[in-house]
């Protein structure tokens, strides 16, 4: 164990900027984002296709592609070391040992030609030092304990011999290896059956009880979040648009964006009516506007909206929006 | 099989679609098949949305496109208002295809790159005659702006297009034949989340101006609830529960619809803290060597020894509630009350499979 930092917080993201340059312009993918993770949270990100939400994660990790990304400026303090400072040697210290991450697509993020059991003891390997035969014992047991059955004969299969929510089961047990501080979880049942989901999503919370790890969990799912989460941020056009508690965030949003979000997904316990819907489409980062992002698509806009840029009110210590009407919504919400 | 009075618009009897599996590169000849949908049989009544939902490999959209014979059939036969489409040729089989219509899961795959919209949503006009020239022009346009495009676009191509608007596209072709039925098959799950409402109220709404019928096939149970009037849950090939869409939901019989809903992620962190979780073990079995009797019992907790024997049969438990588990009976519909290893619905499963 290395020291740990003061705070309460394992993950410190300070107006972090990722920008990609393309033939259409520079996209701002991730645009001035701050947030704080507390050590054993489970914090959700929540946000559609090109909210940023996987770029924020990536910057994390370092893994923006350069060019055409560039992480612009901002810092990202784990356990007080700046992992945009570190060196590469460092920063592969801190990935995989004290920040693991598993992505939607288990097919794809392991390796098709090597045996699951080396995929694994690799990690071990690498990072801890162990020997052949520990290395093996450990891929074992981490197996037995993400639930595979007859983990010890099925260690030396091949990823296609497994379905997808077994191969997701081998991503997690790999990720949690090195006993990591900090598990990112990239929609990680965006890709299972709604029966399989259940079993991972247990699995992870089981998993973090267990290990006491914190959680990043980024997905598109309101529902998923709702039941796994202690904290929410809604994610919008590279920004943070709202950031509560996970109770708080459903019960009494402050942002136009995610009360219209929540009011969009079929609830399957209550009647059916009209869903609400959002009008129009995401903006194209490219060309954003001065204004508001969301302005354009906002039941709630007037003309400051697509004039100024809205502000992150705080609307209590661990409530903030960005909106220019923010108390407003929130009060409504309240009513 | 239901009470209703009415006659179905679209009756499925018995449908079979097999596939050979192609394994000869590997272990020469096989006469394995994956039996993708295997003896389906269910009623669609005008003016309803039929949502039929189950998770991946379960058939639904093999079934769905049998329906429109877009894959042949193996066996079984497929009723529109008393016709059967399972032995038309192929040229009275296009005739119908008037009537008879679908949209594709993928806005981006299924829409020519090389036309541009207005062609993608002519042509169906053209193949079966409907209109030319400064008509055809208007029915397009018409079509545009019934599904919300601008008719400014008409000379664009789909890659110009949103994954919403593409879908909006295929909608538009779907229903420049003026059809009857509609095969939705997963037409929104490509979508963002405030997209996918938007075409859910606008395929509600077209519904309702046009008169139309779906079949509504997801593997989103909470869009399904949301569309559905009546839902069938398919596994493996087979349908295992038909009823409204609220009792599907609110009070499932047969245990895999049971696990189903339970494992739906509901937006609401309070309900979410207290409901009870049935957390299935292991994965859906292969199509190709499916389990006896009970498709389902090699995940069933509820399963007892004549679950691994006997096929259990979709038969009526409560009024227009339909489930296939001889674990449950009318008499005794709420599995959870049944005495351990009892199986009160058996005699009703036994004699259909000695009479079939």
């Amino acid at each position: 164990m290395h020291e740990r930092g003061n705070s309460g917080n394992l993950l410190e993201v300070k107006d972090l900027r990722t920008y990609f340059g393309t033939e259409d312009g520079v996209v701002k993918a991730v645009d001035g984002v701050s947030f704080a993770l507390r050590r054993g949270e489970t914090l959700g990100i929540v946000g559609e296709s090109g909210s940023g939400k996987t770029v924020a994660n990536l910057s994390i990790m370092r893994l923006i592609p350069e060019p055409p990304g560039k992480i612009v400026s901002g810092s990202i303090e784990f356990d007080g070391r700046d992992i945009l400072k570190l060196s590469p040697r460092d920063l592969r210290e801190i990935r995989g040992c004290h920040i693991a991450m598993i992505f939607q697509d288990p097919m794809t993020s392991l390796n098709p030609f090597m045996r699951i059991s080396k995929q694994l003891m690799e990690m071990t390997q690498v990072h801890r030092g162990y020997s052949k035969e520990k290395a093996r014992e450990h891929a074992v047991e981490m197996l037995e304990h993400v639930g595979i059955p007859d983990a010890r004969q099925r260690a030396d299969s091949y990823p296609h011999e497994f379905s997808g929510g077994m191969r997701q089961r081998v991503m997690i047990a790999m990720a949690l290896s090195c006993q990591p501080e900090l598990l990112i979880a990239d929609e990680p049942t965006t890709a299972l059956d709604v029966t399989i989901q259940a079993q991972i999503l247990e699995l992870i919370k089981r998993l973090k009880a267990e290990t006491a790890a914190s959680v990043i969990l980024i997905t598109h799912d309101l529902g998923v979040v709702a039941g796994m989460t202690d904290r929410i941020i809604v994610m919008y056009a590279g920004k943070v648009f709202e950031q509560a508690t996970t109770k708080e965030l459903f019960e009494r949003p402050g942002n136009p964006y995610t009360r219209g979000l929540l009011r969009s997904v079929p609830d399957p316990m209550a009647e059916k009516g009209r869903l609400y819907q959002i009008p129009g489409l995401p903006p194209d980062l490219a060309h954003l506007s001065t204004g508001c992002p969301f302005a354009p698509r906002c039941e709630r806009a007037e003309e400051i909206c697509t004039r100024e840029f809205p502000p992150f009110v705080e609307l209590t210590p661990d409530h903030h929006s960005l909106c220019h009407f923010a108390n407003e919504v929130y009060a409504e919400a309240g009513a | 099989m239901t009470e209703q009075t009415q006659k179905p618009l679209v009756a499925v009897r018995d449908l079979r679609v097999h596939f050979p599996v192609d394994a000869r590169l590997l272990f020469g000849s096989s006469d394995q098949v994956v039996k993708a949908v295997d003896g389906v049989t269910l009623d669609i009544y005008s003016g309803e949305t039929f949502g039929l939902v189950g998770e991946s490999g379960c058939g639904k959209s093999t079934l769905g496109r049998a329906i429109l014979r877009l894959v042949e059939p193996t066996g079984g036969q497929i009723l529109f208002r008393d016709r059967d489409l399972a032995g038309l040729s192929n040229t009275q089989m296009r005739e119908q295809r008037r009537h008879l219509q679908v949209i594709f899961q993928d806005p981006y795959a299924s829409l020519n790159p090389r036309m541009t919209v207005s062609q993608i949503i002519g042509e169906p006009i053209d193949t079966f005659g409907l209109a030319r020239g400064a008509k055809k022009k208007q029915r397009v346009q018409q079509l545009m702006e019934l599904v919300g495009l601008s008719p400014r676009f008409l000379k664009r191509y789909p890659h110009e297009f949103s994954g919403g608007q593409r879908q909006r596209i295929g909608i538009a072709r779907a229903l420049a034949v003026d059809p009857d039925f509609i095969v939705a098959d997963e037409p929104i799950s490509a979508l963002d989340v405030s997209i996918q409402a938007q075409i859910m109220n606008l395929l509600d709404r077209l519904k309702r101006e046009k008169n139309l019928t779906y079949l509504f096939i997801s593997h989103d149970l909470r869009a399904i609830r949301h569309v559905s009037n009546r839902v069938a849950v398919m596994y493996l090939g087979k349908i295992v529960e038909v009823a409204d869409a609220k009792a599907v939901y609110t009070q499932p019989l047969m245990p895999y619809t049971k696990a189903l809903i339970s494992a739906v992620p509901v937006p609401d962190p309070k309900v979410e803290a207290t409901r009870r979780r049935i957390v299935l073990q292991g994965d859906v079995p292969s199509p190709i060597n499916p389990p006896r009797g009970c498709r389902f019992h090699t995940r069933c907790p509820y399963a007892i020894e004549a679950c691994s024997e006997v096929e259990p049969q979709l038969v009526q438990i409560k009024p227009n509630h339909l489930a296939a588990c001889i674990r449950i009976s009318p008499e005794e519909p709420d599995i959870e009350r049944v005495a351990p290893g009892a199986a009160p619905g058996l005699w009703q499963h036994s004699v259909n499979e000695t009479t079939t």
